[in-house]
């Protein structure tokens, strides 16, 4: 996968990052998420066709530490999941923004992007809060 | 993303704190105590303590030193294990109880000589124990809780040749034999005691001393691959090797015989707190014991996930994780002491589904030999 730009990512309060390519969003977690997860260990990945609406839970993903709800950052149904992470799921911590996507969904409304960060006011947002 | 929320109070911190901010450690609250919880990552700090070394900072633990001609007579009536087996240099794990027989703490005791002992008591119970211990105050007894001192765990099979590295020639210890040494002009404590499994070190004592400590032995360590070592691989590994973490795994609702702490109560050495209690449990029968588990599918056991046995609740999981080790979900809990056996096939609650399990022998993982 090529090297992401962040700048073409948009941002969930609950720490998803999604990147949209024409009606589909492929879903991951930041950067700053995986060092709060620590090392990833399982990831139960949804079934595909998954139907979700925006700030539903959409999987969880385990760390040695405690098990965490991954949420819709838009509504959409799962068309592709990221399989490799069942046999490599430290992927997630290693790289969060590319090998380490989760999942990809078809978009059911894009206009919910507009409810999202930039990179940059997530950034702010990690830092103040705000 | 969610998480359960870290417990917030006022924390201590360790003389060990700019060191860990300066090696990119991500902090944690454990009981009050700002301390990290990994460096690197938890898998790769349990890995180098399992193959190489890895090097703790345990400050939290507490140190009270019990001291004066009386001190073994003392001791002997509040603690489970026998004091008379505890030789000048060594060392004696043991439980202590309340009248009920229930558990205050677990811990070490360290004979320095025949009037002089040092306590290493968990962080959470240690202002408890301290004034346990004053309360219960007898004859020519001296008892000083060592607030400011520090201490670390130098943990790994190659623990003994990186401490050796540091200290020249330095003691010959036997395995859980306790030393004095003076470092750098400062009076330590070192035992060949640790919560891993693994052989290795334990030095306490002044803050001063275990920062000069930890700065030579992480220095000489280096090239055989020592590690410093976070709570999370602390947790990962005392679990495989089936430790208990007092507060979760044992309390005062839970006596030294249910614990599986019964090696420890010595029944020949005569009277002591609790003694009475532990007895009728004894003649009573003990009805729930802990007992390790591991998971025969995939999924990780929390602390408070049920228990169960044909659908029906038989306990809850008092400790849990995934076992790098062993590449799946382990734990420990109380159950009917008639299903605490090896191979009995249970179910663990994880996320509202039931999960395959089965009762296994502690420890869980054992180090190839």
């Amino acid at each position: 996968m090529p090297t992401v730009s962040l700048e073409t990512l948009r941002f969930a309060k609950t720490h998803e990052w999604i990147r949209l390519a024409g009606s589909q969003g492929t879903i991951g977690i930041t950067d700053h998420a995986q060092h709060e997860v620590t090392d990833v260990v399982y990831v139960e990945l949804p079934p595909l066709g998954k139907t979700v609406k925006q700030g539903d839970e959409c999987l969880t993903i385990e760390s040695v530490k405690a098990a965490f709800s991954i949420y819709a950052p838009v509504a959409g149904n799962v068309v592709q999941v990221n399989s490799r992470l069942l046999k490599e799921p430290g992927l997630i911590n290693q790289s969060p923004y590319e090998d380490g996507w989760i999942v990809t969904l078809e978009v059911e409304n894009p206009e919910e992007l507009a409810d999202l960060m930039t990179h940059e006011q997530y950034q702010t947002f990690i830092t103040t809060g705000m | 993303m969610t998480a359960n929320a870290a417990a917030t109070t006022l924390p201590k911190t360790s003389p060990l704190q700019n060191l860990h901010q300066a090696l990119g450690a991500r902090m944690m609250d454990f009981h009050g105590w700002m301390l990290p919880l990994q460096y690197t990552g938890i898998l790769d700090e349990h890995w180098a303590v399992r193959r190489a070394a890895g090097l703790f900072d345990i400050s939290h633990m507490g140190q009270i030193e019990v001291r004066g001609g009386e001190a073994r007579t003392f001791l002997q009536g509040l603690l489970t294990n026998d004091l008379h087996r505890l030789i000048d240099g060594g060392s004696l794990y043991t439980a202590m109880c309340n009248e009920q027989g229930g558990i205050l703490d677990d811990l070490f005791v360290f004979g320095l000589s025949a009037t002089r002992f040092l306590l290493i008591v968990n962080a959470a119970t240690q202002e408890q124990d301290y004034r346990w211990l004053v309360s219960h105050h007898q004859g020519a007894v001296e008892i000083l809780h060592r607030h400011h001192h520090a201490a670390l765990a130098l943990q790994g099979p190659r623990a003994a040749a990186i401490l050796k590295a540091v200290t020249g020639n330095g003691p010959k210890l036997a395995h859980h034999a306790v030393t004095e040494v003076t470092f750098q002009g400062i009076p330590l404590v070192v035992s060949r005691t640790g919560y891993t499994g693994e052989d290795g070190f334990e030095v306490f004592g002044p803050a001063p001393g275990i920062v000069e400590c930890w700065r030579g032995l992480l220095q000489a360590g280096e090239t055989a691959g020592l590690r410093p070592a976070g709570l999370g691989s602390r947790d990962t590994l005392r679990l495989e090797v089936g430790y208990l973490l007092y507060g979760q795994d044992a309390d005062p609702r839970r006596t030294p015989l249910e614990a599986s702490l019964g090696w420890v109560v010595k029944w020949e050495k005569g009277e002591f707190l609790g003694r009475s209690a532990l007895a009728a449990q004894r003649q009573r029968g003990v009805k729930e014991r802990l007992a390790g588990f591991q998971l025969l599918e995939r999924g990780i056991p929390r602390s408070g996930c049920r228990l169960l046995m044909h659908d029906q609740p038989i306990g809850v999981v008092t400790s849990g994780t995934f076992s790098p080790c062993l590449q799946r979900g382990i734990g420990m809990g109380y159950v009917p002491a008639s299903l605490a056996t090896p191979g009995t096939t249970l179910a663990v609650e994880i996320h509202g589904r039931p999960h395959p399990a089965e009762i296994a022998s502690l420890p869980l993982y054992r180090r190839p030999t």
